[in-house]
């Protein structure tokens, strides 16, 4: 659900990066925020508990750009991962424009993948969205690993409809900015298409 | 379905939340939808992170409702948190927006809520205009035209 603001000329969308426990949500959004311009970014708000772990969610507000005199501009927030935190992911997810779906490449992880997924699905489901439906993005993240399972294996579970999907090491900044292009682009789209419906 | 905000309701809730801040001595004043977009502020709003206070907000209420459908409640739609020298005040408004007041010692409690109360119905008034004018208003029209290539201007480094 865009936001868009006449009276200000601005346009603001919500992306929201799912994916199970420690697969590197965070860790996407603090490579995003150390390598943006200070003038093209807010604050990165964190609400971890005390081990670094997401609590609540992360938070960074970017500005793209303009598109014909309106300012764009990203509200990006992480859910927690853990499993036991699924009341704060539904909430995290209400109002959301696109959803980047960060995997864990590893071989053990594959099943919390696809967990965390279907976990995606319902709580979509919930709010009456479909995921096949949104702007979505899938990253396969820690390619640099040993013990990953391979990137087509992942795909057919994980995005067997063909979203736009990269590799990654988010803690490198590999796939980063390509997997945030991808999803801003796709919203961007998706406004274009409901606004000329 | 996208929310939309036109130049004329956006005038009127800034005089609402500017009136706000001088009738209830504020520091400041926000208005923020309930997906945590910053819709107006007023006060000394200089040197504040307008946009992660209100992200933050959101999620104050959005964690309050999440409590209240476990209780069975419909909402909590008033908290309030004392701190030493600032005060929040936040009142979730025709549960379409979310008034916030930041306060200090030049002002009471008692006169933050009387004065709530009366902004938020004038606001209530505004937001309920503007819901049924989007089925009329053209809900994005300016991004139809936009084309492919703009989209990719945005990203060229």
């Amino acid at each position: 659900m865009s936001f868009i603001n006449y009276g200000q000329r601005e346009i603001n969308c919500k992306i929201v990066y799912y994916g199970p426990g420690l697969c590197g949500k965070t860790t996407n959004l603090q490579w995003i925020y150390q390598r943006t311009a200070p003038e093209a970014k807010g604050k990165m708000i964190s609400l971890a508990t005390e081990q670094d772990r997401t609590l609540f969610f992360d938070f960074l507000p970017l500005s793209l750009g303009e598109i014909r005199g309106f300012k764009t501009r990203f509200h990006l927030y992480t859910v927690p991962g853990q499993v036991f935190y699924d009341a704060s992911r539904k909430l995290i997810l209400k109002g959301v424009d696109g959803v980047v779906f960060v995997a864990d490449s590893q071989i053990g992880r594959v099943e919390a993948n696809m967990e965390s997924l279907e976990n995606l699905q319902g709580n979509l489901a919930e709010q009456g969205y479909a995921l096949e439906k949104l702007p979505f993005v899938v990253q396969y993240n820690k390619r640099d690993l040993p013990e990953i399972a391979p990137v087509e294996e992942l795909r057919e579970l994980l995005n067997p409809t063909h979203h736009p999907d990269y590799e990654a090491v988010a803690s490198k900044g590999i796939g980063v900015f390509d997997t945030l292009k991808a999803v801003a682009k796709s919203v961007l789209t998706e406004l274009k298409r409901g606004a000329g419906a | 379905m996208n929310v939309v905000m036109y130049e004329d309701e956006l005038n009127q809730i800034q005089v609402v939340v500017d009136k706000l801040v001088r009738d209830a001595n504020a520091r400041v004043v926000c208005i923020v939808d309930k997906n945590g977009q910053l819709i107006a502020a007023s006060g000394e709003t200089e040197n504040l992170d307008t946009t992660s206070l209100a992200s933050l907000i959101a999620g104050t209420i959005a964690a309050m409702g999440g409590m209240a459908k476990l209780l069975k409640e419909n909402e909590f739609p008033t908290q309030f948190h004392e701190g030493v020298k600032a005060n929040i005040h936040i009142q979730l408004v025709g549960n379409r927006v979310i008034l916030a007041v930041i306060f200090d010692s030049r002002a009471t409690l008692g006169l933050v809520r009387l004065r709530v109360k009366r902004a938020s119905d004038e606001l209530n008034t505004i937001f309920e205009a503007l819901a049924k004018r989007i089925p009329h208003g053209s809900d994005g029209a300016p991004f139809a035209e936009i084309t492919d290539e703009d989209i990719d201007n945005l990203f060229n480094d």
